[in-house]
C-alpha cells in the first residue's frame, strides 16, 4: 500500500499543535535551512519538485510562483486558499486541526521565496474548530521569533463556496461579494490590491516544507512522474471506513475504495463513484482500475479535483443525486454571469420534472442542451462544473434517466437513498412561501 | 446583548488595522456586529459597520446578503444546520434533518415560536468522513445520527 504521509505525517502519535511537539520532529528546520538560501532557489526546488496545486486544478505551484511580477513597486502577497467548500472535501480542515505549524512553516518559506511580506489565510468562515487552532499555533509561532518580518492574517470567509474560486477569494478579501474577476489579468501579475499575488490550497503549501528539507528532486521521484507526491484523499459517503488517508498519487481507485474504505457497507453493490468532489464528473465500477492522478483520472474521463472520493452505493437514484448536486451549484452561483446563473436555475427545474416523472421526452434533450450552453461560456469554472457533472450523470445513467420519462415516475418508488433529501434552495423557496415538496 | 456602539466600533477598526485597505475588513466587521445583535444583523449593525469602515450601509447590506453566515432577519437563541449535500445525503442526512423537525415542530428554514431555535438546512459542511454534520451555534456535532437529535434538544433547551 503506497501510503507515505508528509503532510499528516506524525500526526497521529503527537499533538502537532504544540509547537514542542512539531519542533520534536524536526519542524521549522526546513524554514532556517530556506531563510539561508537566495528566494530564487527556494522557487527553483518548487520547479524541480513539479508539486502541483492541491485545490483542484493541479497547477504546478512552482510555475505560478515564477509568474510573479517583478519589479513593480508594489508588495507581494501570499494568499492562502483555506476557503475548503468542494462537496465530500474536507482534507485541509485535518491538516489544520492536527498539523497547523506545518501550514504556517510552508507560508513561511513560500514567503521568503517570492520575496513577500504579507501572507493571508482565506480560511472558511465554518472552520470555527480550525481558525481556534490556527490562531494559537500563529500565536505560538510568533512569540517564538519565527514570524520575522512577516505578517501572517487569518482571515474568516462567511459562507460561500464561490470564494474557494481565486479571483472571488480576492474580491471578498479586499471587502465585496465574492464574485469571479474577467482575467486576464492574471492574480500573478494584479492580484490583491492591484499587485502580484501568489494563491495557493492549504495543502499545497503543507508540503513546501518538505520540499526545501528533502529537494525538489526528491519530491519528483514519489508517485507519478506527472503528478509526483502525496494527496490526503477524502473518502466518503457509502463506504466502511471513510476518512483522511495521505497516500502517494497514482493510487488505484478499487484499493482506496476496498482496501483502504474496507469496500461497501452491508454487502451492498457499488453504483458510482465521484473521484473528486461533486464539481469532477461521475465514474463506474468497470473504471476501479484508474491510477488516482491528475493524468490518470483525466484519461478516464472525469478529474482528480480536489481528490475528494464519493462513494454511492445500488440505493441511489442518480436523477436525484444530479438534482441534489446541481442545488448546490444553482445556490452558491454568484448571478455574475447568465449562463450560469439562469441554467443552474434551469437544470434544477429540469431535473425536478424528471425526478417527479413529469417531464416530456425533449426536456431530457433541453436539459443536455443547456449544460451545452453554459460549457466554457462563464468567467469562472462553477458553470462548468454544474454542467460537466448532469452530463455526465445523464449520459453514463442514461437508461435511468430516460425509465424515470418511461415509467411516469422515480423507478426506485420512494426507495432511493436520497429520498427526499432536502436543499438549502428548498429553504429559500420555503421562506417565500411556495411549495417545496412533492 | 447589544454593546455600546462605541466598543464595537474599537473593535472593527482594530480589525481593520491589518489590513492594507479598511474595506478587507468588512466581513470581520458584520461578523462582530452579528455576535453583538444576537446573531443577526438589524440595519442599526450595518450602520454601525458603515460608519466604523466608511461605508454606506447599503454596501454592508449588499456584501452581507452574499454570505451564507450572516441573517438579516432575526434568528433562534440556538442555530441548528444540518448538511444535506452529496455524503451527507447518502448516509441519513434526511433522516438527521426530520428528526429535528419532529423534536422542534419547525420546518427548516423556520424559527420556534418562543425563539428558541431556528433550523436550517445547509450545503456541504467539510465533515464528510462523519456524516452527518450537524452544526449547533456554529460549532460542528460530527457524526450525528437520527436518535441522538432528542438529546441534543434536550441539552440545548437545558442550557437556556
Amino acid at each position: 500500500m503506497a501510503t507515505r504521509e508528509i503532510t499528516l505525517a506524525h500526526a497521529d502519535e503527537r499533538d502537532l499543535t504544540k509547537l514542542a511537539e512539531y519542533e520534536a520532529i524536526g519542524g521549522y528546520k526546513a524554514l532556517q535551512k530556506a531563510r539561508k538560501l537566495k528566494p530564487e532557489k527556494i522557487v527553483e526546488e518548487l520547479l524541480a519538485s513539479n508539486l502541483r496545486g492541491r485545490g483542484g486544478a493541479g497547477f504546478p505551484m512552482g510555475r505560478k510562483a515564477s509568474f510573479l511580477a517583478k519589479g513593480t513597486g508594489k508588495p507581494t502577497y501570499l494568499c492562502v486558499n483555506a476557503d475548503e467548500s468542494e462537496p465530500g472535501t474536507f482534507k485541509d480542515r485535518e491538516i489544520m486541526l492536527r498539523n497547523p505549524h506545518r501550514l504556517i512553516e510552508g507560508c513561511l518559506i513560500t514567503a521568503h521565496g517570492i520575496e513577500s511580506q504579507h501572507v493571508f489565510v482565506y480560511l472558511r468562515g465554518e472552520y470555527h474548530d480550525a481558525f481556534d487552532v490556527m490562531r494559537a499555533a500563529l500565536e505560538d509561532a510568533r512569540k517564538a521569533n519565527l514570524l520575522d518580518d512577516v505578517t501572517v492574517v487569518l482571515h474568516r470567509g462567511a459562507g460561500a463556496y464561490i470564494c474557494g474560486e481565486e479571483s472571488a477569494l480576492l474580491e471578498s478579501l479586499e471587502g465585496r461579494r465574492g464574485q469571479p474577476r474577467p482575467r486576464p489579468p492574471f492574480p500573478a501579475v494584479s492580484g490583491l490590491y492591484g499587485s502580484p499575488t501568489l494563491i495557493n490550497n492549504v495543502q499545497t503549501v503543507a508540503t513546501v516544507p518538505t520540499i526545501i528539507e528533502k529537494g525538489g528532486e526528491w519530491y519528483a521521484k514519489l508517485g507519478p512522474e506527472q503528478s509526483p507526491g502525496t494527496v490526503v484523499f477524502s473518502l466518503s459517503g457509502n463506504v466502511v471506513r471513510p476518512g483522511n488517508y495521505e497516500l502517494e498519487l497514482g493510487t488505484p481507485l478499487r484499493e482506496l475504495v476496498f482496501d483502504i474504505g474496507g469496500g461497501i457497507p452491508d454487502g451492498r453493490e457499488l453504483k458510482a463513484i465521484i473521484p473528486g468532489g461533486s464539481s469532477t464528473t461521475v465514474m463506474t465500477p468497470d473504471q476501479l482500475d484508474t491510477h488516482l492522478d491528475f493524468n490518470s483520472v483525466a484519461e478516464a474521463g472525469s478529474q482528480l479535483g480536489a481528490a475528494a472520493v464519493i462513494v454511492i452505493d445500488e440505493r441511489a437514484c442518480m436523477v436525484q443525486l444530479a438534482l441534489r448536486s446541481s442545488q448546490f451549484y444553482m445556490h452558491e452561483s454568484c448571478g455574475k454571469c447568465t449562463p450560469c446563473r439562469e441554467g443552474t436555475r434551469w437544470m434544477v427545474q429540469l431535473l425536478s420534472k424528471l425526478e417527479k416523472g413529469r417531464a416530456e421526452q425533449h426536456e431530457l434533450d433541453l436539459l443536455l442542451s443547456v449544460c451545452d450552453r453554459m460549457l466554457g461560456k462563464c468567467l469562472c469554472a462553477l458553470g462548468d462544473f454544474a454542467a460537466g457533472q448532469v452530463v455526465e450523470y445523464a449520459t453514463r445513467f442514461r437508461e435511468e434517466f430516460q425509465r424515470h420519462i418511461d415509467e411516469g415516475g422515480c423507478p426506485f418508488a420512494g426507495e432511493s437513498s436520497l429520498e427526499g433529501i432536502f436543499a438549502p434552495v428548498d429553504q429559500h423557496a420555503h421562506a417565500a412561501g411556495a411549495e417545496v415538496r412533492a | 446583548m447589544t454593546q455600546p456602539a462605541g466598543e464595537l466600533a474599537g473593535e472593527i477598526r482594530k480589525a481593520a488595522a491589518q489590513y492594507p485597505d479598511s474595506r478587507s475588513a468588512v466581513l470581520p466587521a458584520l461578523r462582530l456586529a452579528q455576535e453583538r445583535h444576537g446573531g443577526w444583523l438589524p440595519p442599526e449593525a450595518l450602520r454601525e459597520v458603515g460608519d466604523a469602515l466608511g461605508l454606506t450601509p447599503a454596501y454592508c447590506q449588499a456584501v452581507a446578503s452574499f454570505y451564507d453566515m450572516f441573517h438579516l432577519q432575526p434568528v433562534g437563541r440556538h442555530l441548528v444546520e444540518v448538511c444535506t449535500n452529496l455524503s451527507c445525503a447518502l448516509v441519513g442526512a434526511q433522516q438527521v434533518l426530520e428528526a429535528f423537525e419532529r423534536e422542534l415542530g419547525i420546518e427548516p428554514g423556520e424559527t420556534t415560536d418562543d425563539g428558541g431555535f431556528t433550523l436550517r438546512a445547509i450545503e456541504c459542511a467539510g465533515g464528510c468522513g462523519k456524516a452527518v454534520v450537524v452544526s449547533v451555534d456554529e460549532r460542528y456535532r460530527e457524526p450525528v445520527r437520527p436518535e441522538d437529535v432528542p438529546a441534543i434538544v434536550e441539552e440545548l433547551r437545558g442550557g437556556d
